[in-house]
């Protein structure tokens, strides 16, 4: 089984946010990178499904040269090849863009199964992978937390909010990864000093242009300044009189 | 005058509200206002709509889910219409939905967004990035302007007009079908939908007390509970409770965190309620920071005499 997953370098979660001299991006100045939190769960589901189905797993992301730790952390895990489609822009694509220059990859490596997160927790689009399919062709789930793959055929769980959905869906497809699928395994020092030279193929994304002009970049608005209206459960009153008479929430 | 098509999500004939929030934000744009209606019951769904903007409504009837059957009739209805621009709310079906929806039309998509305004004969819209640490107002020049709408900040208004109801049946030869669905229990609301949300974290101390932040919630009413990342890794709470820049970005009316120390993540999912209170035994907790209303002390104390006094409030 060919297997690919789509993993995104963001900034960590911890980043503060600063708005650029421009007005219309953000200020990287002192950022750290990771790979995106559900990236980490879609690499994980495609090791899993190697594991299960044989084939091998290739780590695609789209982003900087920089990318190269992140991949190679995944190559330590166990995926057997990583692709960077270096990208000149250093600000992120607009999701359409993004989906079409994955879409002709996965294409190119006649892939069976492509894993990748709910939602990347920068631009939080929580779309690429779902038009990465529709680009495609192919079947997509969103969301799953549980899946199992078969002949030419697989069925997954996804969580919603009235509650948990069985799909089942014809491969190829996409699918994209929830918390609760798994918990990703950490890279075994063997494998660590196995990928530390490796180096990372980097190609050219295919450009389909741009959709989206930014206008302008903010600060969400400083919230009022609150109170402590008091302590323990002798502070209960306050807090609903608060609550009623100026929250007007009871 | 241009038109706007809305995918409504209905369940047994009602539509959701998240959707009619939608509706009235593509009303507000001044476009003329389509809906799209799927599903079982979606006839008795549309007839509604015309009540919250809408002037036309197709109704895909016929039992079953298939969402890249669904998101094909979508465009479909859109192409017929001519419509200028898409939305849809931000809900797990409607993220499901208009990724596929947009990329049908090989339009981009603005998803989860938070204001939506007319900007010539375009639209500008304005959404989160790092999960709302920045606020990006954007336009796009996609051959159709594709958005979604995050649930609670738009106001669904009714504007008393009527709308022409078609319905027609809708695909059936999806590559990936609904076979079953696992109703949630009662009527639990969702965090991103509930207009209250009393969340709890490491503070409770165990899953065995969480019965307080439940409690709490059903005297509010309409709440639902939501939790920390540290107590939904600890197995206490499930992950679809989780607020926060790795789970799920919320906007209530009122937010109350109790036991929660106020990590930069989690306020990053819920720092746009209108109304936060903050609970925590500790008086420098970084939550009371942007809490509108703290209370200093033990959650154990304060959440069974809380829960009784909102009970006696809302009787009132
Ligand atoms: C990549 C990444 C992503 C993350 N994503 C998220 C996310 O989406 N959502 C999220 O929430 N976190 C997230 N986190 C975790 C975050 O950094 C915090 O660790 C987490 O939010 C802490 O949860 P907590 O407030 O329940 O626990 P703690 O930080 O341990 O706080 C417990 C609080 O309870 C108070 N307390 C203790 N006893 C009592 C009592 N009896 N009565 C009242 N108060 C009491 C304490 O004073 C303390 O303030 C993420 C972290 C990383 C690294
Ligand atoms: N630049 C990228 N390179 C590789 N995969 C990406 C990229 N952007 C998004 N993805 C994948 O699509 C998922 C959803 O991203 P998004 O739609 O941006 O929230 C991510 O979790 C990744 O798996």
């Amino acid at each position: 089984m060919k297997i690919v997953a789509c993993i995104k370098r963001v900034p960590t979660t911890e980043a503060q946010a600063k708005v650029g001299a421009d007005g219309k991006s953000l200020d990287p100045a002192g950022w750290q990178y990771m790979a995106s939190f559900y990236d980490e769960i879609a690499v994980e589901a495609a090791l899993q499904a190697k594991e299960k189905h044989g084939g091998d797993v290739t780590v695609l992301t789209l982003g900087p040269s920089e990318a190269a730790k992140e991949v190679r952390e995944f190559l330590a895990r166990g995926a057997d090849v990583g692709v960077i489609l270096k990208d000149a822009d250093p600000s992120s694509r607009d999701p359409r863009w993004t989906a079409k220059a994955l879409a002709a990859k996965v294409q190119a490596l006649g892939a069976d199964v492509v894993f990748t997160g709910r939602v990347a927790t920068d631009r939080d689009h929580a779309a690429v992978g779902t038009m990465l399919a529709t680009y495609l062709g192919w079947a997509c789930v969103t969301e799953v937390v549980a899946i199992e793959l078969g002949d030419g055929k697989g069925t997954a769980k996804r969580e919603t909010e009235h509650g948990v959905e069985t799909v089942e869906f014809a491969l190829p497809a996409v699918i994209t990864c929830n918390k609760g699928l798994n918990e990703p395994r950490r890279a075994s020092l063997k494998g660590i000093m196995a990928v530390k030279t490796k180096t990372i193929a980097e190609e050219a994304p295919v450009d389909s242009g741009s959709q989206t002009q930014v206008v302008s970049v903010e600060l969400p608005p400083a919230r009022k300044a609150g109170r402590i209206v008091g302590e323990g459960a002798a502070g209960v009153a306050a807090l609903v009189d608060a609550l009623k008479n100026e929250a007007k929430i009871l | 005058m241009s038109t706007i098509l809305v995918f409504v999500e209905q369940s047994s004939g009602t539509a959701r509200r998240a959707s009619l929030e939608c509706l009235s934000a593509a009303h507000a744009t001044g476009m003329t206002v389509a809906a799209v209606v799927a599903g079982d019951a979606s006839e008795k769904a549309a007839a509604g709509l015309g009540a919250y903007g809408a002037t036309k409504v197709v109704a895909l009837t016929g039992a079953g889910w298939s969402p890249d059957a669904v998101a094909r009739d979508v465009v479909t209805v859109a192409k017929e219409l001519g419509a200028k621009a898409f939305l849809a709310a931000a809900t797990a079906t409607g993220k499901d939905i208009a990724p596929r929806v947009a990329a049908l039309l090989d339009s981009t998509l603005l998803s989860d967004c938070t204001a939506l305004r007319a900007q010539g004969d375009a639209l500008a819209a304005t959404r989160p990035w790092l999960a709302g640490k920045a606020i990006a107002t954007l336009t796009s020049s996609a051959p159709v302007f594709c958005a979604t709408t995050r649930p609670n900040v738009f106001e669904a208004k009714q504007t008393g007009g009527q709308a022409e109801v078609v319905a027609r049946p809708a695909s059936t030869d999806g590559k990936a079908k609904i076979t079953s669905v696992a109703e949630k229990s009662g009527d639990k609301l969702d965090v991103k939908e509930a207009p209250i949300v009393v969340s709890g974290g490491r503070g409770l101390r165990g899953p065995e007390n969480f019965h307080l932040i439940e409690e709490l919630a059903a005297a509010f009413g309409s709440a639902a509970t939501g939790a920390s990342r540290a107590v939904v890794d600890a197995g206490w709470r499930p992950h679809s409770e989780q607020v926060g820049q790795t789970g799920k970005t919320v906007s209530p009316q009122l937010y109350v965190a109790v036991g929660i120390s106020g990590a930069i993540q989690h306020l990053a999912g819920m720092r746009t309620s209108k109304v936060i209170v903050a609970i925590n035994k500790d008086a420098d907790a970084p939550i009371f920071k942007i809490a509108d209303y703290g209370l200093v002390g033990d959650a154990f104390e304060i959440l069974p005499e809380l829960t009784k006094a909102v009970a006696a409030a809302r009787k009132r």
